[in-house]
């Protein structure tokens, strides 16, 4: 297989004209056997296989154009003639038209190529253009208009204002007839001879998917053993009515402009729309859309039928779907639908919400109660607690089902105003979602955090995602300890977890294992410490592991979305939690470490926004840093905090800092700092980056330009650092370049609290000094001062006997 | 509608990355207007960026498939058949959905729905708002035809050079994309239609 990809490829120019003109010549001959369909089979190939284009002889190309048109040829070759000339295109060595003469499959096949021209030279109105005449020009029952109504479809999809008026209304009218008037009578055998008896040849009636004879108009959960052409075209008339209702208009999509919609919603509810004998004489437009109503009913009752094959069985379900969005563009586009269409829908509902296998109905139908919401008088807010409560709790592990439901928020966002809380608090249950399909999910939920996230639950949820590799392993405990009669098991097979499964089921734990299951914000957090070291078997599990990776993506756009609505008691909290958590996550391998990255950095954020809660906190961040044990595995934070408490803790962002916070500071750091150098890896502690030192550093020198009685212990620490930094011993502590660092800066730093007033305006700028300007102007930044002033003390001191 | 249908390779999960996924065979119903850019697009660059397009699908659906074979933790091998004989159960292949930002590929914010079949990976390309329940059986239905009447599970035959065939599916099945309501005795006529003009 591979070796005919790999010559396709590889065919030289030279090559490709031979074989070219020995196509022409086949062609040209008009021989129309195997020769010329391997050979075509081939070209193909040629052309489809490189993204670049490749460059055929004219003369093929015209070739393959005319055997396009050849009345008598084998459907296969002009099947692969249409094939090659889409694959080249666009191409502007073309010269396709639209010719009347030939019949409906060739014509489709025509299309097929000028649609892929991209409309550079107004092919789809050429095309939409022709499709009509030929519409027009036939009988009402041609054979062949099957093959030219998906074109129109795709034309008024490409192109909606394509049509004129009058050309819609036409259209607009075959419609109505092959939608309501297909015959009901089954299509005769093609192979009825002459000889064979009446009775033998008597076409049977159509029959219900089971098996009863139709009761009503024709539809496509209509059946029969061979079907006449206008049963045809009802397929695919309703096949395509949605998107001709919506972008058939002339004026585009198909909604209603009218300025207060609601109410006329309102008034038309009391009234009774026309029986149908009355509605013949409606206008084409307004009769289709009586006859697409008459349809989607037909539909909803056909489906409440047992089919007896599996297929239609699914296309039953496919049908309620489509017929709830049809019903839906409807009452768009005429209010007055609505009345009864929510008596049907209703009913339906009601069949629906106990029917699991249907399950993935109830959300076009959520949508449509949304939609019509206060003139529906539905009581829409059991819709949500239904649809909320139970589904994602009990189909979570249905792909299809995930992904439609998350679309489903996702896209009636703008509708949910008085059922955001429903939403929101609902957050637990979507959560299942995400844990057990982050990969396709995950971008979704980025793009629906911000409508979740609300300062009530904001703690609850930053905990929920932080813990979301649990809930995934607790998933799939659950899908195990209660195995469903599907056909393959639902959780990973190939790991066992017996201690998990145990640990599941113990009385002991169940609290716990509740809480993570619960399916709404319960507004108390609780410490799901225990489970952690429960579930830590299961941290290989593969998608335990796919989930792990998400979480990082997902606290990105949990804090960017919960900083727009946090007021500054708020932040408080999460910055506590925020350091809270970092000792107290789910061991899956590397999962720490990245949400360490994460957090430091939200930190940080947090800080920036409101620089006050370093003084407001600083009685538990002293704690923090009093309780770092085992300070290299949280490296990242605690740099992070380190660095904020420099920047943060002076008068110029709170006045209530004092003195004496800054000094009980400056007395941690230095224990922390002094904790650092005993630091020595080993084989469970990874090295301390060197970062971690130099942080510390510059803070306490920071802090000690703010509470000046503090510089000679500062500078004491600071040549203690430098010295050690220059001893062989630290070889083993820090890298070559670490130890550099860290010497340079305690130089640095050194010199710098020599001069305390230039430190003190370099390490604790005012807000003025704080803005960009200060900074984008060179003589102010700080790197460059620092630099500078070290050069001057250095060029004094040398100047300076000793 | 659908915007395009197309089938790629599927690399077993947790085998070496040998090579790259490929794209065996693709089909665009109509084409994506070219943005309002006052440069005049070359024909080649829209073809250049079509065919990129469908690789970068391809490409997505080949990880998705991946990730969701390992998550199930099936065997890797679980990929090939045993026999040509054997009915591959087409309702238990790995499928799924995802959405494609607007420009990211396409255009348009689209929705692609896929399966995973032995080594092939199958992909509608559709717009934004379609009846999913609808493209995942049209989807499931091509892939049984192509299967059946590609006879891809016999180890030796290959699609590759047997296109007309697959355009004879879809130009009865997905007629310009369009998805089609058919129920079972539909389809049945249908197959033999596309028998009869196509004989094995």
């Amino acid at each position: 297989g591979w070796s005919a990809v790999a010559q396709s490829q590889e065919i030289q120019d030279e090559e490709l004209k031979k074989f070219c003109s020995r196509i022409s010549k086949l062609l040209q001959a008009e021989d129309l056997g195997p020769d010329t369909l391997d050979s075509l089979q081939r070209l193909f190939l040629i052309v489809s296989a490189t993204k670049y284009s490749r460059r055929l002889e004219k003369t093929c190309v015209d070739l393959l154009q005319a055997t396009l048109g050849l009345s008598a040829c084998p459907e296969q070759l002009q099947v692969l003639c249409a094939a090659i000339l889409r694959e080249m295109s666009p191409s502007d060595s073309l010269s396709l038209a639209w010719d009347h003469t030939q019949n409906s499959r060739q014509l489709s096949l025509v299309a097929s190529v000028l649609l892929a021209q991209g409309d550079r030279n107004e092919e789809v109105r050429a095309v939409g253009q022709g499709v009509l005449r030929a519409l027009e020009s036939r009988q009402p029952e041609g054979p062949s208009l099957r093959h030219l109504l998906p074109v129109m479809a795709k034309v008024v999809v490409l192109s909606p204002g394509t049509l004129q008026e009058d050309q819609a209304t036409l259209l607009s009218k075959r419609l109505v007839d092959w939608l309501r008037y297909a015959s009901l009578q089954q299509g005769l055998p093609h192979s009825g001879s002459f000889f064979s008896t009446p009775r033998a040849r008597q076409p049977g009636p159509i029959t219900e998917v089971d098996g009863a004879v139709a009761t009503d108009f024709f539809t496509v959960l209509s059946t029969g053993h061979r079907f006449t052409e206008d049963q045809w075209l009802n397929v695919q008339a309703f096949s395509m009515l949605r998107a001709w209702l919506l972008h058939s208009g002339p004026e585009g999509p198909g909604t209603l402009d009218t300025d207060d919609r609601s109410e006329q919603e309102g008034s038309t509810l009391s009234v009774i729309s026309a029986t149908s004998s009355a509605s013949r004489l409606l206008p084409p437009r307004e009769r289709l859309r009586e006859v697409a109503f008459e349809y989607c009913q037909r539909l909803i009752e056909q489906s409440n039928r047992r089919a007896l094959r599996k297929g239609d069985s699914d296309l039953q379900k496919a049908c309620l779907v489509e017929a709830v969005l049809v019903l839906d563009v409807l009452c768009r586009q005429d209010p007055s639908f609505l009345y009864r269409s929510l008596s049907c829908l209703k009913a339906l509902h009601g069949r629906v919400r106990v029917d699991p296998a249907s399950v993935r109905v109830l959300l076009p139908l959520a949508h449509f109660f949304l939609s019509h919401g206060e003139a529906a008088a539905v009581d829409s807010e059991a819709v949500y607690q239904h649809l909320f409560t139970r589904i994602p709790a009990e189909q979570f592990h249905s792909p299809m089902l995930a992904f439609e439901f998350i679309q489903f928020c996702r896209d009636n966002l703008h509708l949910f105003s008085g059922h955001l809380s429903t939403l929101r608090l609902s957050f637990p249950n979507l959560f299942k979602f995400l844990a057990w399909n982050s990969p396709p999910l995950t971008s979704e939920f980025v793009a629906l955090l911000p409508a979740l996230v609300d300062a009530g639950t904001a703690q609850e949820m930053l905990h929920a995602l932080l813990d979301l590799p649990c809930l995934t392993a607790v998933l799939d405990l659950q899908l195990r300890s209660a195995p469903a009669a599907s056909e393959r098991p639902l959780w990973d097979t190939s790991l066992r977890a017996p201690s998990c499964l145990e640990a599941f089921r113990d009385p002991q734990f169940q609290a716990l294992f509740q809480y993570l299951l619960r399916p709404k914000a319960s507004g108390a957090t609780e410490r799901l410490a225990p489970l952690h070291q429960l579930l830590q078997p299961m941290a290989g599990c593969a998608r335990v592991a796919q989930c792990a990776q998400a979480v990082p993506t997902l606290l990105q756009a949990f804090f960017s979305a919960v900083t727009q609505v946090a007021d500054g008691s708020l932040i408080n909290q999460l910055a506590l939690l925020l350091l809270g958590r970092s000792d107290s996550l789910y061991p899956a391998p590397g999962y720490t470490a990245r949400v360490h990255s994460v957090l430091s950095s939200q930190f940080l954020a947090l800080c920036t926004l409101k620089p006050s809660l370093v003084v407001e906190l600083a009685r538990d961040l002293l704690e923090f840093l009093g309780s770092v044990n085992g300070l290299c595995s949280r490296a990242s934070l605690v740099t992070s905090v380190v660095w904020a408490i420099g920047e943060y803790l002076s008068v110029t962002y709170d006045r209530r800092c004092t003195v004496e916070q800054i000094n009980k500071f400056f007395e941690a750091l230095e224990a922390l700092l002094f904790e650092v150098t005993q630091c020595r890896p080993s084989a469970d502690l990874p090295r301390c980056p060197p970062q971690v030192v130099t942080v510390l550093m510059t803070t306490l020198t920071k802090l000690a330009s703010r509470s000046q009685d503090l510089i000679p212990r500062a500078s004491l620490l600071l040549s203690k650092m430098r010295t050690l930094a220059q001893s062989p011993a630290t070889s083993s502590t820090h890298s070559k370049e670490g130890a550099e660092a860290i010497r340079t800066r305690a130089t640095e730093l050194l010199t710098l609290l020599k001069m305390p007033s230039v430190a003190q305006f370099v390490l604790t700028p005012s807000t003025e000094v704080c803005s960009p300007r200060y900074h984008r102007d060179a003589n102010t930044a700080l790197p460059l001062a620092l630099r500078t002033v070290s050069r001057l003390v250095e060029r004094e001191a040398g100047l300076l006997p000793g | 509608m659908v915007h395009a249908f197309l089938i790629h390779t599927l690399r077993a999960p947790n085998t070496e990355d040998t090579g790259l996924c490929r794209v065996l065979y693709s089909c665009v119903f109509g084409a994506e207007k070219s943005p309002d850019d006052p440069r005049p697009h070359g024909a080649e660059r829209d073809r250049l960026l079509r065919k990129e397009q469908i690789l970068a699908v391809a490409r997505q659906v080949e990880s998705m498939c991946r990730l969701q074979q390992q998550a199930s933790g099936r065997p890797p091998m679980d990929l090939q058949p045993q026999s040509s004989d054997e009915q591959v159960p087409l309702h238990e292949a790995p499928r799924g959905a995802f959405r494609l930002a607007a420009e990211n590929p396409f255009q348009e914010p689209r929705t692609v729905v896929w399966l995973g079949v032995l080594s092939l990976g199958f992909a509608l390309v559709l717009d934004a708002h379609e009846n999913l329940l609808l493209a995942e059986g049209t989807l499931r239905l091509l892939t049984r035809l192509l299967l059946d009447h590609l006879r891809l599970l016999a180890p030796s035959t290959s699609l590759l050079l047997r296109a007309d065939r697959i355009e004879g599916i879809l130009t009865r099945f997905l007629p310009h994309g369009q998805l089609l309501f058919l129920n079972d005795q539909f389809v049945q006529v249908l197959e033999k239609e596309f028998s009869a003009a196509w004989p094995r």
